[in-house]
């Protein structure tokens, strides 16, 4: 009697929260979390192929959704390119070639240096209440940690995913896992975050694992080292004469 | 008459001289015709295959539409207007759409393009009607060369993803229902040939094309507003530049075998002049004039050519003949190289090229012939009959 008491409390709980917040509300606060001002962190990126893996080390620097630069810092070969978006364009420098190179077209769709990630994966606007509706279809575990089970639809249909389906973490609004589908309903990337951490009282992905599920492979790991928020970026290093500097 | 029956007694009198000479200049006649030939035949056989597997009678572009521009596919298709649907609708056209994609062969990843045709178009030679279907899986057609890189065979499923017209990702699992064996790279290398009414489906752009394949001999093309015809001559451009390119690179060889001949004749008639100054002087004295003696002179060096035309026909003619029959089987490593010229290349020997070549030789032996004779004109006939010349 007092066990079935205890699981009609929890349950009460557990529907007064879920009701506390909708689809939307929820996808706010994962932005909220997620964005910022300005970003500057260093990562390692793992890419597992079939020959072995491979790590590229790279210091970025984010300035609201329209502005990025990052600078590639390991391995030797990869040293010294760098990547600039803005707003909707993107360029890469080769200090190899010395040429700086526009990403367009179908090279947008191709992999970022051998990753499960697309350049045009970068390219996509962060926040994801801006261009889908959400809906809470259900709760589920992962690595012991509650979430609701978004499922995200395309507000307009100018959108690369039309849907996804996210687990976020019902107490620190964190995407722990997120499936990407094609308009048939194909899924076509999944992306798992495996470790978290606390910044600026934030909760922030530390270890992520992407995975493009119409290759065969491992998929790539990115690891975000260390992460500031809302440091000063100079307006200089968002422009094009930054990236053969 | 009497010039140049003195003039072939007295050139085969000279014996191995002239026969050397004659073999030396038939190389030249044998080499300039096979090569050619060989350049000839690679631009009539590839002109050929990509009239009949890809270009038709012409092509009428989508505005934006640009082959070589990959950043421009994505915009590159709308509604034909109703006087292209016309074209349509009679036989005499076929719409192609083409939206870029990428598929998984193996789960490997390789970018593709995916091209819409119908599958019951007689004006190009794609074997489109394997496209036909009336279940949902979705059938696709590639060339060996496709099939050979992506390891795929007939009843293979691979994985296709695209973007629609709004840049919304779908994805799609084909069925290959033929491999088409083609010469012709650019309707093979890196596509996917699927139903175009499915295409324009997945895509989102229904009833639109990217370009307008007309039928053979097609004529009057008319003016169409966000459409440009190309004809043949545009179309076939490409191709014949490179063949051109390739004809003038390989003329270093037939100029160095030519101007070998050239030089040998030269010393020949440099030497005959110097040996037979006397002979030159008797003639003289006898009553024949300097021009007559020019005459002979050259005509006996322009006999070389005749002789060598003789020679080239004597082992050329079988050779070319069987090379023309036979072929030449191309090495592998040539399909890489964008020639839409197949396993074997059938050189081809026009009357044109048999008779310039022969006009070119003669032309250039008389004037080589003709050079040295020049001391003749002033040539003192007593001088000449003491063995002087100046």
């Amino acid at each position: 009697m007092k066990i079935q008491h205890t699981i009609m409390i929890i349950l009460l709980a557990s529907v007064a929260f879920a009701q506390k917040y909708s689809g939307d509300e929820i996808l706010d606060k994962v932005d909220e979390g997620m964005t910022a001002q300005t970003k500057i962190f260093v990562a390692k990126m793992i890419v597992h192929g079939r020959r072995g893996s491979r790590t590229i080390e790279s210091k970025s620097w984010v300035q609201g959704t329209e502005k990025s630069f990052t600078e590639y810092l390991a391995p030797a070969r990869e040293k010294g390119t760098k990547m600039l978006k803005l707003g909707d364009q993107l360029w890469t420098y080769s200090p190899q070639t010395d040429r700086i190179i526009k990403i367009a077209g179908h090279i947008l769709r191709q992999s970022l240096m051998g990753s499960d990630l697309s350049y045009e994966d970068m390219m996509e606007d962060p926040h994801l209440n801006h261009i889908y509706t959400a809906q809470v279809t259900g709760e589920e575990m992962i690595a012991d940690r509650p979430c609701w089970v978004l499922q995200l639809t395309a507000k307009t249909s100018h959108v690369a995913y039309h849907t996804r389906k996210i687990w976020v973490d019902k107490e620190r609004f964190i995407i722990l896992r997120e499936y990407r589908f094609a308009k048939s309903g194909k899924l076509l990337k999944t992306t798992d975050i495996t470790d978290v951490f606390q910044v600026d009282g934030r909760w922030y992905p530390k270890r992520i694992l992407f995975k493009d599920q119409l290759r065969k492979g491992k998929g790539t790991e990115f690891i975000l080292e260390s992460i500031k928020f809302n440091s000063a970026i100079p307006s200089y290093l968002f422009s094009k004469a930054t990236l053969r500097k | 008459m009497i010039i140049p029956k003195l003039a072939l007694k007295n050139l085969l009198g000279a014996g191995l001289r002239t026969w050397l000479n004659v073999v030396v200049l038939s190389f030249s006649f044998v080499a300039i015709i096979w090569t050619q030939g060989l350049y000839e035949g690679m631009n009539k056989q590839a002109s050929t295959a990509m009239i009949d597997s890809e270009f038709g009678g012409g092509q009428y572009w989508q505005e934006n539409y640009d082959p070589y521009d990959p950043l421009s596919i994505q915009e590159s298709h709308s509604k034909p207007p109703a006087v292209l649907q016309e074209l349509i609708a009679e036989g005499v056209a076929t719409p192609v759409l083409i939206v870029q994609g990428t598929i998984y062969p193996e789960g490997r990843f390789m970018p593709v393009l995916l091209k819409g045709i119908d599958p019951a178009q007689k004006i190009v030679d794609i074997p489109a009607q394997f496209l036909k279907s009336e279940s949902e899986e979705l059938p696709a057609l590639i060339g060996a060369d496709m099939a050979s890189t992506t390891d795929l065979k007939i009843g293979d499923y691979v994985t296709i993803r695209w973007r629609d017209a709004d840049g919304a990702f779908d994805a799609d699992d084909a069925r290959i229902v033929q491999i088409m064996n083609t010469q012709v790279q650019d309707i093979d290398k890196g596509q996917i040939w699927l139903p175009l009414d499915r295409l324009q489906k997945m895509a989102g752009m229904q009833n639109e094309a990217t370009l307008i394949i007309v039928e053979k001999n097609f004529k009057n093309p008319i003016k169409v507003t966000g459409w440009t015809f190309k004809n043949l001559d545009f179309l076939l451009q490409d191709i014949r530049q490179l063949v051109k390119s390739k004809s003038a690179g390989s003329s270093i060889l037939y100029v160095l075998l030519l101007f070998l001949a050239m030089i040998a004749i030269f010393d020949t008639q440099v030497l005959s002049i110097f040996r037979r100054r006397k002979e030159i002087g008797t003639l003289i004295a006898l009553g024949m004039t300097r021009g007559k003696v020019i005459q002979l002179f050259t005509f006996e060096g322009a006999l070389h050519g005749v002789l060598a035309a003789g020679v080239a026909a004597l082992y050329g003619l079988p050779l070319l003949v069987y090379t023309a029959q036979k072929g030449w089987a191309l090495p592998q490593s040539t399909k890489g190289y964008g020639f839409s010229l197949g396993s074997t290349l059938f050189p081809s020997y026009s009357f044109a090229l048999i008779v310039g070549t022969t006009l070119l030789v003669m032309i250039t032996v008389t004037i080589v012939s003709f050079l040295p004779t020049r001391k003749i004109a002033k040539l003192k006939p007593t001088d000449a009959l003491r063995g002087k010349i100046t």
